[in-house]
């Protein structure tokens, strides 16, 4: 959109007769340390007090439905890994959750627990960098070092789990790249034994802040109805009173098997965002704690018979099954075959419903692979949020909407 | 009200709608003209108050596909977790659909994106701009018969160098 000069913006919008000549247009980004990532808004602003926000997005959009089209259902999990690169491993989750949905495969135990597992550890993992961002942005410094460095922790444990740091590309048809071990085991008890203290520093470090109340508290209002309009989900309805979590509502994976509690908040503005994400990371660590002690034993993948998953390089150099079913999944004219049929599958990611629509075409590449990415449809409430605030509290605002530009452009 | 009746119910009113199920997932077949008519009786009177998502499907080339574009609107509602799918079908020339933003906020940037990626118009949309791709994009990237290889639009642009910018 082009940078239209203040005196010709459409004044009909606002009360006054006067001209609004006085009107002046800020360019918030696209590269602006605030931002976290590439995304552009064009703030129309009354001195400091901001009258119009209009995003302007599409710098980060890479194309992946379209990429979707052409790459494999396990290799598709790879470009999960890049939307939202804050939490990959609730996207990997996410994606194959709807390919096992399209092709009618129920995982194993185990691969459900694991799963559970580290979709609590990614949202934990989320929820520090953003809360942590909040603070930064609102210049509690110190609080974003308390967070980051917990982070730092969860990425070891991603590391033992699947051997990469960032883009993890976890979680394959019909189970996971790799079972886990008992390194992993020792590493997540640990966190879970260190983390509450952490969480007790920074909720004394930050809840009680003068300056952070004073910029967050009162901003960015969302009420109910509002939030179920905007079709927010996730943290920001929970924030504002809507008791929606897919874990609890639809529950997949198995956090049926697991006592934990919905955290909600009636106020809706960005002090009770920051409040929900802390309270659901405690939420968090009660599931990974209760599933960490009783991971079901047996395989981590599905069985030959499914012909999804690899089998083992046991049943490859023993079994005639093992070794047809190596060889269909690995050659580039065989794969596995999908129902000519669409679905839709979704999981509660940390940035609220995260959802895939997946179209099959009998191949085992999708017809159409569309993603329903929570910061796309949050970053749209932004003007709304925004408008009758001041310039400084856009960046709050921004902070606690968790707005991830490369799921936001996809 | 359980889900085959609310289905019973909906298809006696408008006895057009065909009804699908696959792995659980209930869907329904509107006509185009009756959209926002069946849209608002899910609001309204049978609580589907979410939006979750509005997408689009090009169907050139798909086995046994009758229509080009299915447009596909997810809805979910936050009270009694229920969720259904209402899928429309356009043909060519006429990519025109009722926008849904009347009915739900949420459906602004959802259906800017389905413009600009399948152009298919929203009437009745406030501000039905291109959003993920530039402004002087001609064409329409998620549609099938977009090519995948030779020079792209990329090429269309102006160059500018420093000396002539």
């Amino acid at each position: 959109m082009p940078l239209t000069p203040a005196a010709a913006l459409p004044t009909q919008d606002l009360a006054h007769d006067e001209p609004q000549d006085y009107l002046w247009t800020l360019n918030f980004g696209p590269q602006h340390p605030a931002t976290h990532t590439t995304l552009r808004i064009v703030l129309k602003l009354d001195g400091e007090r901001v009258v119009d926000a209009m995003p302007d997005i599409g710098y980060l959009h890479s194309g992946f439905e379209k990429i979707g089209e052409s790459l494999d259902y396990n290799q598709y999990v790879t470009v999960t890994d890049r939307m939202n690169y804050i939490s990959p491993l609730a996207n990997n989750v996410a994606w194959h959750g709807a390919v096992e949905k399209l092709l009618g495969i129920e995982i194993t135990p185990r691969c459900k627990y694991i799963r559970t597992i580290i979709c609590e550890l990614a949202r934990i993992s989320d929820h520090l960098l953003c809360n942590g961002a909040v603070g930064l942005d609102t210049g509690a410094f110190t609080f974003f070092l308390y967070a980051f460095n917990r982070r730092e922790d969860l990425y070891d444990i991603f590391e033992t789990a699947c051997g990469a740091r960032f883009t993890n590309s976890y979680t394959r048809t019909g189970g996971l790249m790799y079972d886990i071990t008992p390194l992993f085991l020792e590493k997540v008890r640990a966190f879970v034994k260190t983390f509450p203290k952490t969480l007790d520093d920074m909720e004394r470090l930050l809840n009680r802040n003068r300056i952070f109340i004073d910029r967050t508290k009162g901003v960015g209002f969302l009420t109910k109805e509002e939030a179920n309009s905007r079709s927010c989900t996730g943290p920001i309805a929970r924030a504002s009173g809507v008791a929606r979590d897919l874990r609890k509502d639809e529950p997949y994976l198995s956090y049926a098997d697991f006592d934990f509690q919905v955290c909600c908040s009636t106020v809706g503005d960005c002090y009770a965002r920051y409040l929900v994400r802390m309270a659901e990371m405690r939420e968090s660590l009660k599931i990974v704690a209760q599933a960490i002690e009783n991971i079901p034993a047996g395989p981590v993948n599905v069985g030959i018979d499914a012909r999804t998953a690899l089998p083992t390089k046991r049943q490859v150099y023993s079994t005639i099954e093992g070794l047809i079913s190596h060889f269909e999944l690995s050659m580039s004219n065989r794969g596995f075959e999908t129902p000519h049929e669409e679905c839709y599958s979704a999981i509660e990611s940390p940035n609220g419903e995260l959802g895939f629509y997946i179209v099959g075409n009998g191949t085992d590449v999708a017809y159409r692979a569309r993603c329903r990415p929570p910061s796309y449809i949050h970053f749209a409430t932004f003007p709304f949020l925004i408008r009758g605030h001041t310039l400084s509290d856009v960046v709050a605002v921004l902070g606690s909407l968790n707005i991830i530009a490369a799921e936001l452009d996809r | 009200m359980t889900r085959p009746e609310m289905i019973q119910a909906l298809q006696s009113a408008y006895p057009e709608i065909k009804t699908s199920e696959f792995r659980g997932d209930t869907r329904i077949v509107v006509p185009r003209e009756r959209l926002r008519a069946v849209m608002s009786i899910l609001r309204d009177e049978r609580s589907f108050d979410l939006l979750v998502d509005v997408t689009c499907v090009d169907y050139l080339n798909y086995r046994g596909a009758q229509d080009r574009f299915g447009l596909v609107y997810l809805l979910a509602s936050t009270t009694s977790n229920e969720r259904i799918t209402v899928r429309v079908f356009v043909n060519e020339p006429d990519l025109t659909v009722a926008s849904m933003v009347p009915l739900w906020e949420g459906a602004n940037w959802m259906e800017r994106e389905v413009w600009d990626m399948f152009g298919i118009r929203f009437e009745g949309h406030p501000d039905l701009r291109r959003i993920l791709m530039p402004d002087e994009f001609t064409a329409f990237p998620l549609r099938k018969d977009y090519p995948l290889q030779g020079r792209g639009e990329r090429h269309n642009f102006p160059v500018l160098t420093r000396n002539k910018g």
